[in-house]
């Protein structure tokens, strides 16, 4: 099997992997970077979202050989102690419920306010159509992506 | 730690042991039968909670319970710091083992499910942080030589007010353990509470931002395979022969072995495991269900509806009243089988060697992973260790054995620790799915438009004769028909009867059970109802809980009055727009829901607004009853815009989140949620705010089209004129 050099999280890490393994594998298995998640293998769920040079794309949809070339950041290397504004957001609005599908909402957001820093709600719509959470936290996933642009929190819902 | 076991068993509240660095606490409660009657005297008394308390002052909860994101991690916490006098965000929290300690006193199982884990130890983690408390109190007590009633506990410390003195609870742990346990400990009164019904942020949020939260997928245990299993396309078929070179030829894999459901790829990795899979081949007995469909499904309970079944409700005259009803109302409605469709995959960990089974898996049920993997495996009960990881969702999915069953037999034939992972293809066609139901209703109005007579009659396959056989009597399936048996409105003839089918398509439990399909049949045609008689649909539900002799209508109503207030019903919607109702009692808990739709331009329904009303008992934390209140309406309103699992040629059609479609983003309504005060005991909350919601969307689409919607999921041609 081939091998191959990716730049995960600014390190260079050498992989032997088949060529067409998704990147999503190599990261969980390959490096045991388990903070990308398998969600649906098919790029409709948005779980598996990691950065390809900045930009949001499904990791479950990206061959080991394609990705060599690229910058790959991961949630563990959005920030390790989960200072990003993204995720400091993400504590402040109580988002998470059981978590699986966070890291995919997180790299998602942080690529839109990346591109957006002041996204609207249509904005969010788009951006984040494509991560589905089956805990159903996206009021409060809105309410986050505006709290980390610094913009007014959208209803919460409660009193 | 010592067995709990090995303590009196009569002791209401033990010390069960004295670990070097600290004071353990276990509460002892009887196991209260399912019908509520206490145990005979005599019987065992099972411990199921423990609360540490270290030198260093750290408190650490043991919850033998599975969090899938309802959020017993921070509630269970919260138990135990209201009464310990201890800042809930500093508690650790421990996943407990499979044992008998941990099973939940509501029902005697370890398993959560059934919205039981606060329910269950609302009252028994409040006396663990009691009985520490006042172990504590009296050790410092003790220490000063002053009366205990001078003392005061709070923040961790206890504080003598006259001296100033002062102890943290880390240096009252050693001459604590020494005291004698309480035995009738008082529990605070609601009026002190400083913890419970605070809005508290949950304690596992910074794991599950960065990544280091850890699911089952997750698990990595040294020189691990892979497994990824061929399962028979048609359930309840079978392999006769595979034909394996051309997997085993794949770089990776490792094994191909028959498993019991099928035929197992282990490989050093998913992908390996995947593509070997896909160069296999396996020649099937496809077995008596082959030729299947959910068209041929339906029309055999069509004919089967035409015959009575078993009575599950009978009042007054029963059907016989409605020949004599001024006018009559005749409707069906039709539900399909649902996936839970989880965001973590099924999967499941196990390493079998010589006389014992280590097993990690997102878990809702460890009481009988243990039981199966010790059959399994061939060893004792003993010799099984049982790892819950933190679920990616549960919904119910996560009670069925089928994942663990796999992992264990697997490992055992290939004498490596394996990790067998579902696809997403695989987790939606081999699921355990929500049944399906067809259900004939009838009402007879008297001359006033009065409702005097509701019969129901349903036909569908029985989760409980599969799943808890014990609780499968005289061919009776309560999870059928709950929520339609016990119909709450005065009604003076009422007959609810069932008739069980097995088409041969495995159900399970999903988010409500028999609720998530009974409240949208009986609130659509109690809806029905209203229309006929030309009143509006809250003053016949008001009207119909006020006469009822239910004792859950007060509570109905209060919930009901709740959401339309808030939602302004009677008055005008946004143009374009209209609003429908629901309430329904599940769990304990009585939720009402007004729903606000529009349609969009292709004609499709787009729900806007969410009003939630929920009486829930006394609460823990209302940040969590909101999100779970938002949380069942999604689940909810996912299955009842786009949720179907249809089956043909045996096999179930949808295969991923392409033709199994979740609520996303962009469809989400603003839902708002009111916790209505309470001073009953808890109810349910993860999964009451699903019923309503599919019947106060579909009573909205009738309010806005006059099309009335009888079969889910809503279909946009069934809302044309």
């Amino acid at each position: 099997m081939p091998t191959y050099t990716l730049t995960v999280n600014g390190r260079r890490r050498a992989v032997t992997a088949a060529a067409d393994t998704p990147l999503l594998w190599v990261l969980r298995e390959s490096l045991g970077m388990t903070g990308t998640k398998f969600g649906c293998g098919g790029g409709f769920c948005g779980a598996c979202m990691v950065h390809l040079d900045g930009a949001a794309v499904h990791s479950c949809q990206v061959p080991v050989a394609d990705a060599a070339h690229h910058r790959v950041t991961t949630i563990e290397g959005l920030s390790e102690a989960g200072t990003h504004p993204v995720q400091r957001a993400w504590i402040e609005e109580d988002v998470v419920q059981c978590g699986y599908c966070q890291s995919g909402q997180i790299m998602s957001a942080a690529a839109l306010l990346a591109g957006k820093p002041h996204p609207s709600d249509a904005d969010i719509d788009a951006a984040m159509n494509g991560n589905i959470c089956r805990c159903g936290t996206y009021q409060r996933l809105r309410a986050a992506i505006h709290r980390a642009a610094g913009d007014a929190p959208a209803a919460r819902g409660g009193q | 730690m010592n067995a709990p076991g090995t303590m009196a068993r009569r002791d209401f509240l033990s010390v069960v042991a004295f670990a070097g660095s600290g004071l353990v606490l276990g509460v002892h409660v009887p196991t209260r039968r399912r019908d509520g009657a206490p145990d005979a005297p005599g019987a065992e008394f099972a411990p199921n909670a423990f609360v540490r308390v270290a030198t260093d002052g750290t408190v650490t909860v043991v919850i033998g319970y599975s969090e899938m994101g309802q959020g017993i991690l921070t509630a269970l916490p919260m138990l135990v710091a209201e009464e310990l006098e201890v800042d809930p965000a500093t508690i650790r929290f421990e996943q407990g083992p499979a044992a008998d300690e941990y099973k939940n006193p509501l029902f005697g199982l370890q398993a959560t499910g059934g919205s039981s884990t606060v329910r269950g130890m609302w009252e028994p983690m409040r006396r663990a942080g009691a009985a520490a408390r006042e172990m504590l109190l009296a050790a410092a007590a003790a220490r000063w030589s002053v009366p205990r009633s001078d003392l005061v506990a709070a923040n961790g410390t206890v504080t003598h007010g006259s001296s100033g003195r002062r102890a943290s609870y880390g240096s009252l742990t050693q001459a604590a353990s020494k005291q004698t346990v309480p035995t009738d400990v008082a529990l605070k009164p609601a009026s002190a509470w400083k913890v419970l019904g605070r809005r508290m942020k949950r304690l596992d949020s910074l794991p599950k931002v960065t990544g280091r939260a850890q699911f089952g997928l997750d698990v990595r245990v040294p020189g691990m395979l892979v497994a990824v299993v061929a399962r028979c396309p048609v359930f309840g078929g079978r392999a006769t022969h595979f034909e394996a070179t051309a997997a085993r030829a794949v770089p990776g894999v490792r094994h191909v072995v028959e498993s019991p459901s099928g035929v197992a790829v282990v490989a050093d990795g998913y992908w390996a495991a995947l593509k070997g899979r896909e160069a296999l081949s396996v020649t099937w007995d496809e077995g008596a269900t082959a030729a299947q469909s959910s068209d041929a499904i339906r029309a055999r309970w069509v004919q089967l509806a035409q015959q009575p079944g078993i009575t599950a409700r009978h009042e007054g005259q029963g059907a016989d009243a409605l020949a004599a009803a001024a006018r009559r109302l005749d409707a069906v409605y039709e539900a399909p089988y649902l996936a839970h469709a989880t965001m973590e995959p099924m999967n499941c960990t196990a390493r079998v060697t010589a006389g014992a089974v280590e097993v990690w898996a997102p878990t809702q049920f460890q009481g009988v992973n243990k039981q199966l993997a010790a059959q399994i495996a061939g060893v004792p009960e003993s010799a099984v260790q049982i790892h819950t990881t933190l679920l990616g969702g549960g919904f119910g999915r996560r009670a069925e054995q089928d994942f663990l069953v796999e992992a264990v037999s697997i490992s055992k034939a290939v004498g490596a620790p394996v990790k067998v992972v579902y696809s997403r293809e695989d987790d939606i066609q081999h699921d355990f799915y929500r049944p399906a139901v067809y259900n004939v209703l009838a009402a007879g109005l008297d001359a006033a438009g009065n409702p005097v007579a509701w019969t129901h009659r349903s036909v569908s396959s029985s989760i409980l004769a599969r799943f808890f056989p014990q609780m499968f009597h005289d061919g009776k399936d309560e999870n059928a028909y709950e929520g339609a048996a016990d119909i709450p409105y005065a009604i003076p003839n009422i007959h609810v009867d069932w008739i069980r089918d097995e088409p041969g398509v495995p159900v399970g439990f999903w988010r409500s059970v028999g609720s998530s399909h009974t409240a949208w049949v009986k609130e659509s045609f109690l809806d029905e109802i209203a229309a006929a008689s030309h009143t509006d649909p809250l003053e016949l539900r008001r009207r119909l809980l006020g006469a009822s002799h239910s004792p859950s209508a007060p509570r109905l109503l209060g919930a009901l009055n709740a959401a339309a207030e808030r939602a302004g019903w009677g008055t005008a919607p946004p143009a374009g727009r209209a609003r429908g109702l629901a309430v329904h009692e599940s769990f304990g808990s009585f939720v009402a829901e007004v729903a606000e739709v529009s349609l969009g331009g292709d004609g499709t329904p787009v729900v806007h607004r969410v009003v939630c009303a929920v009486d829930c008992g006394q609460i823990v934390n209302p940040l969590t009853i909101e999100a779970q209140m938002q949380s069942a309406i999604v689940y909810g309103l996912s299955a009842a815009l786009h949720g179907a699992i249809t089956i043909d040629k045996g096999r179930v059609v949808q295969t991923n989140f392409n033709d199994y479609a979740p609520l996303r983003m962009a469809e989400m309504p603003r839902v708002e949620v009111f916790i209505v005060p309470s001073t009953e005991g808890p109810g349910g909350v993860g999964e009451p705010g699903t019923p309503p919601i599919a019947p106060a969307v579909c009573n909205a689409l009738f309010a806005l089209t006059g099309k009335r919607v009888r079969r889910l999921p809503i279909r946009p041609e069934d809302l044309q004129g």
